[in-house]
């Protein structure tokens, strides 16, 4: 039961989770942060330090945002757009620096403000 | 030229996140982490709940150092007891004590010694099957036990408590441990807190679990004050606290044969009992009505109030503080750092902060550390494994711990569990193909 980034996060990346996570389990995409699931120790160090609270556990994700859930395991599960590989377990985002790609749901968000 | 040998004492994540990140920046270096038990990480192995499966595999970061040559494990040896600090330091340029605080605090009042009131350290102990507890059993043919404490530990006993031992069968608790659980008697867990809703330090993820016991149900008792808007609170942790306790408020009482009772604003005054524990005494602190009285029975009281830390051999320490004085890691002795060495993790700031916290933590120590080993030449310095190998003590290695994990993994394979530990140290010692 993984912790889970969701919409508040989107053209935000903050990056002060991916400074508490214990297991270097949160990946950069080109808008947004996600949560490895694989990874994921589901320590909940994360949640408190992100200052647009998008993150929390995968089963109490914000009433609206429930399709976050399932995109963050697609960002690892199914290749990124352009790529032939899914991402799997990359074993630590600090090595593998930032992906720069997101799923094709963050890829074609759009923030209605 | 030598290479820098730097000890770090204690294998916990505060000491192997200190090794992890002085191996970060790739200068030579050779890193032995020593610590008492032939058993690596800790509180991870031994502090972190049964429950917390998930959490335990944070072990798969914590070990990545081991597989360098030039990190090496020397377990099964303590500073102070096998080897002096004044032993140790000389085979070393610098030393890092990352060995934690392993006292429980007491609770200060009378009766707080009666058999049956028991430190929370002390039962953790006993239910993750370190060998200090091998000797140790808890019954658990109390009905009514009062758990003292607003903080993670308390609510790990609790809902450890709760638990059925089917829940529980799916980890590694040790086979007595799994025995007890299985026939305990406990209906009901009474955690006394003193303050209110909005003043608990659970970790939100911990105390939501509350609500996904299988077979206990969760009574809040607000001390008459409600239950605090988590709208109007500033802090985000408080904020969720709020929301899972007014859930756990609002929920039906299910018939449940167990029950979790969160009691705020509600300090013990004092341990009732003959010749042992058969109540508590509360006072009530709450906003209405003001200083009621009562007694809660209890055959077992786990005093969860915090850990203190014990004075590392050789090390100058704060009584009132309970940490080593250090100055971002470096330890200082009246004004002065005392150079060559170092602490990290609780010993350098408290028992306080969950498993992450030890990352920026030991961080910053090994910076130090680096920074104050940079350009120095280092001269040659004896070995410690070959220094102990002429003591009647024996060490045991990484390759040991290995060989220990393998037979815990078999031994849970051959009871359909997926691992179980071994907790006696003759026992881990024999498995780890060391000669005793």
């Amino acid at each position: 039961m993984p912790y889970v980034i969701a919409q508040p996060c989107v053209d935000v990346m903050d990056r002060s989770c991916i400074e508490e996570c214990p297991v270097d389990c949160i990946y950069e995409g080109g808008r947004k942060l996600y949560i490895n699931p694989y990874e994921c120790i589901d320590c909940g160090a994360c949640e408190p330090a992100c200052p647009v609270e998008a993150i929390s556990q995968d089963r109490a994700v914000p009433d609206g945002q429930e399709e976050f859930a399932a995109d963050n395991l697609r960002f690892f599960a199914d290749p990124l757009p352009g790529r032939a590989e899914p991402l799997g377990h990359p074993g630590g985002s600090a090595a593998l620096g930032p992906v720069g790609l997101d799923t094709e749901l963050i890829a074609s968000y759009r923030l209605g403000r | 030229m030598n290479e820098p040998r730097v000890a770090v004492v204690g294998s916990g994540p505060s000491g192997l996140y200190t090794v992890a990140a002085l191996l970060a920046p790739g200068q030579p270096l050779r890193v032995d982490v020593i610590d008492r038990l032939p058993t690596p990480y800790g509180l991870v192995r031994y502090g972190v709940a049964p429950d917390h499966a998930t959490m335990k595999t944070v072990t798969r970061v914590l070990a990545k150092p081991f597989a360098q040559d030039k990190v090496r494990f020397v377990g099964n040896v303590e500073i102070g007891r096998d080897l002096t600090h004044d032993e140790l330091a000389p085979c070393y340029d610098a030393v890092v004590y990352a060995s934690g605080t392993e006292r429980d605090r007491g609770l200060d009042i009378p009766g707080a010694s009666l058999p049956g009131v028991v430190g929370a350290g002390d039962f953790v102990r006993w239910y993750n099957g370190h060998p200090d507890a091998a000797g140790t059993d808890f019954p658990l043919d109390a009905e009514q036990v009062v758990v003292v404490g607003a903080g993670n530990v308390a609510l790990d006993v609790a809902r450890v408590l709760a638990r059925t031992a089917d829940e529980l069968r799916d980890t590694d608790v040790p086979a007595r441990v799994l025995a007890a659980l299985a026939c305990s008697a406990v209906r009901d867990v009474h955690i006394l807190i003193r303050r209110g809703p909005a003043d608990v330090k659970f970790t939100p993820a911990e105390l939501f679990q509350l609500s996904e016991l299988a077979d206990a149900d969760v009574i809040v008792h607000d001390g008459g004050g409600g239950i605090d808007d988590p709208a109007l609170a500033q802090d985000k942790r408080v904020r969720l606290n709020l929301k899972t306790l007014r859930a756990l408020a609002g929920a039906p009482d299910r018939g449940r044969p167990r029950r979790i009772h969160l009691r705020f604003f509600s300090a013990p005054t004092e341990i009732l009992g003959a010749d042992r524990v058969e109540g508590v005494a509360v006072r009530r602190a709450g906003r209405e009505p003001h200083d009621a009285r009562f007694v809660l029975p209890a055959g077992l009281v786990v005093t969860a109030v915090g850990f203190r830390g014990a004075p590392p051999d050789g090390l100058p320490f704060s009584e009132a503080a309970g940490t080593v004085p250090n100055k971002g890691g470096r330890v200082v002795a009246g004004r002065a750092v005392v150079p060559g060495l170092y602490v990290a993790g609780w010993l350098k700031r408290g028992p306080s902060g969950i498993i992450g916290t030890n990352r920026p933590d030991g961080a910053e120590t090994a910076a130090a550390v680096l920074a104050d080993l940079a350009g120095r030449a280092v001269p040659a310095r004896p070995d410690i494994v070959e220094l102990l190998a002429t003591r009647s003590r024996p060490t045991s290695d990484w390759a040991g711990w290995l060989r220990l994990e393998e037979y815990e993994g078999a031994l849970g394979a051959a009871d359909g569990r997926g691992r179980v530990k071994v907790h006696d140290l003759e026992s881990m010692l024999r498995h780890c193909a060391v000669s005793v």
